[in-house]
């Protein structure tokens, strides 16, 4: 079966249009909500789900991702919580999902073990943060051997031009390049040379499309990113939303209100 | 086992332990610090510069102390304090301070920031950074803040912002997940001080190779004194620099014995002590590969300790090395213990420990008694006590003391 997220890139590059990709934190407020929320984005046209695994020390996340890891794991969710939630969601879904999060939680479960599982579960794609390419090969348990998830690599603006290179030839799916230096959250302005950065990790002659966030919370910024790169992420600023109305019994159409402009904003 | 100045490999590892686990923008500067850190090494005008002021700022080198009366009433081994506790800010953090403060200055780095848990590494830091015109932030937890308020006074009296952190348990953790959130905000202009042996590579061995001479002094003044080797080394572990420290360079001495001392808490039961050799497991924390504290789904677990400096759910990957290879062995003092140990150190040889180093007394307490009068140990006294005042009193005269 072809993965997803390759799929959803290959329709979306025929049709010359942009991805959008949102990020959420499952469990937040509870992993029942979170498929009301996934299927909320679902219809606001969102492309690729990145699906955050809570964990206890996000140190590379702004106040707004971590307090919503802090929501999911006072509410209970764990490894297992999540993939069958990702197994509920494709009941009713083939909307492509990265899971997102720290190694620890994955490291527990068994990395071999999580890869096989998530990929049974439904899942196209693993995101983790605090594992760089640098560690490939140098852990003999942290081997993927047959996955069948993409593996994401992210691309930070401090990351030198040959090394920028070096990861786009391993990454899988699509890169994520974090459009500046800092923590997941808002920003007032986005980074100015987004464009210049998308085609300086395109000169290895990579293929895999670029998708760029950090900081990205409304329609303007999501119209500039998506003239700039192959695909926009949204993350803080959707969760907030959720933060704000995770228990309303509305949350889905405050949900679509809010995303559907950004995503429609992305789609040129 | 692989040879201790062989380690860590190129990238990072002990074994398998430690390593580069750490967000994509972090990387350059890791990077960046390895390669400076590479070229000092074999420069001798920044040795020629660290040297002179490890002697003429900090203090070194530190007496190595013959704790008479001690030695006599526990009736065993010929007891040995390394008095790390007289440096410059009171404690061994220094010997990494100003290193680090160095190290940035060849980076062209003038903010410096760093977390703290204890405060003395907070205030080797703050201190560091005025000689050198930096600006200063430090993370502190707001509940080491308050058990280590003098601690907190005087890293403002130095000049530094000392920055609260709320999140968690509001301790050590919480303070390096702050520390390398801003790090990975101002990585341009900005210098983190790690304060352990700890975090990703290059960390661990750079912070050990700035306590190294505390190893090297104890060995050229116990050969002096005594004609021989130390049968046994103990020293307290949270992330483990002192430890190292001492360590290091006794490492390939197979005759020498060396005992870890973590943090036992109220005992060895979830949450309440922050021993990661007892109950803890492989993992991936801040940065590095290492054995610590984590529940079945891989969060990490909550800490106790009596001492803010060793309250912490991961240990230095070396460390997990060495006790991997069974070099090193690894025990545990509660705070009750720890309490004991403060106060006998006070009452018998007239010095106040830090409570971090009573850990590592209270050990030296049950080992000496064993061991014959022709034996000797060499304990760290890797802090002095004078920021637990407060503490102490709370639990030993039960008196709150308002400064």
């Amino acid at each position: 079966m072809t993965n997803r997220i390759d799929a959803a890139f290959s329709r979306l590059q025929a049709s010359g249009k942009k991805a959008f990709v949102a990020y959420v934190c499952a469990g937040d407020p509870t992993l029942d909500r979170t498929v009301e929320v996934v299927r909320a984005l679902e219809q606001s046209g969102v492309d690729i789900i990145e699906l955050g695994l809570p964990f206890s020390d996000p140190l590379a996340d702004g106040v707004v991702n971590q307090m919503a890891a802090g929501r999911a794991l006072a509410a209970g969710a764990t490894m297992g919580g999540v993939l069958d939630l990702v197994r509920h969601i494709r009941e009713e879904s083939q909307i492509p999902i990265v899971l997102f999060t720290y190694l620890n939680p994955v490291y527990a479960w068994g990395f071999t073990k999580f890869h096989a599982d998530a990929a049974a579960a439904g899942a196209d794609g693993v995101l983790l943060l605090d594992l760089p390419p640098d560690e490939d090969g140098l852990n003999a348990e942290l081997t993927t051997e047959g996955a069948a998830l993409r593996r994401i690599r992210l691309i930070a603006p401090t990351t030198p031009a040959e090394r920028m290179r070096e990861i786009a030839a391993k990454s899988e799916g699509f890169i994520y390049y974090i459009s500046r230096e800092g923590v997941t959250g808002v920003q007032q302005t986005l980074a100015t040379n987004i464009a210049e950065q998308v085609a300086q990790i395109k000169a290895g002659g990579s293929t895999v499309p670029v998708c760029v966030g950090f900081g990205i919370s409304t329609p303007e910024q999501s119209h500039d990113v998506a003239l700039a790169a192959d695909g926009v992420v949204v993350g803080s600023a959707i969760v907030r939303i959720v933060e704000q109305h995770g228990h309303a019994p509305d949350l889905a159409q405050k949900l679509i209100a809010f995303v559907k402009p950004l995503v429609d904003a992305a789609k040129i | 086992m692989i040879s201790p100045t062989s380690l860590p490999d190129s990238h990072g590892h002990f074994g398998a332990f430690g390593g580069m686990f750490v967000p994509e923008t972090l990387m350059y500067a890791l990077r960046e610090l390895a390669a400076e850190y590479e070229r000092a090494k074999v420069d001798p005008a920044f040795h020629a510069e660290l040297n002179r002021l490890l002697k003429e700022y900090v203090g070194r080198p530190t007496p190595l102390y013959h704790a008479e009366r001690w030695s006599e009433i526990l009736g065993g081994a010929r007891i040995y304090l390394k008095r790390e506790d007289l440096l410059h800010t009171g404690a061994h953090k220094i010997n990494n301070a100003l290193g680090q403060i160095l190290l940035a200055m060849r980076l062209g780095k003038k903010r410096i920031i760093a977390e703290t848990g204890a405060g003395q590494h907070g205030v080797a830091t703050a201190t560091v950074a005025a000689r050198f015109g930096c600006d200063c932030v430090i993370y502190m937890g707001a509940e080491d803040m308050r058990r280590q308020a003098l601690n907190v006074a005087r890293m403002r009296f130095l000049g530094a912002e000392v920055r609260a952190v709320t999140a968690g348990q509001a301790t050590l953790k919480e303070a390096v997940n702050e520390a390398m959130r801003d790090w990975v905000t101002n990585v341009r202009s900005t210098h983190y001080i790690l304060g352990s042996a700890l975090g990703s590579h290059p960390f661990p061995m750079i912070v050990r190779d700035f306590h190294r001479i505390i190893g090297v002094e104890a060995r050229e003044q116990i050969i002096a004194r005594e004609g021989r080797l130390p049968d046994h080394l103990v020293a307290c572990v949270g992330g483990g620099s002192n430890a190292i420290g001492l360590f290091h360079t006794f490492l390939e001495d197979a005759s020498v014995k060396m005992t870890g001392v973590e943090a036992g808490g109220e005992g060895i039961s979830e949450g309440k002590h922050a021993a990661r050799f007892q109950g803890g497991k492989l993992g991936v924390l801040q940065g590095t590969k290492t054995m610590l504290l984590a529940d079945r789904d891989g969060q990490i677990q909550l800490t106790h300790s009596v001492s803010a400096g060793l309250d912490y759910a991961a240990v230095g990957p070396e460390h997990a090395y060495y006790m991997s290879e069974g070099r090193i062995q690894y025990t545990y003092a509660t705070d009750a213990e720890a309490l004991d140990a403060f106060q006998t150190l006070a009452r018998i040889e007239g010095i106040i420990p830090a409570l971090e180093t009573a850990h590592g007394l209270a050990e030296v307490k049950k080992l000496a008694p064993t061991l014959s009068k022709d034996q000797i140990i060499i304990a760290n006294l890797s802090g002095r006590g004078d920021k637990d005042v407060a503490e102490a009193a709370r639990h030993i005269f039960k008196e709150d003391l308002k400064f």
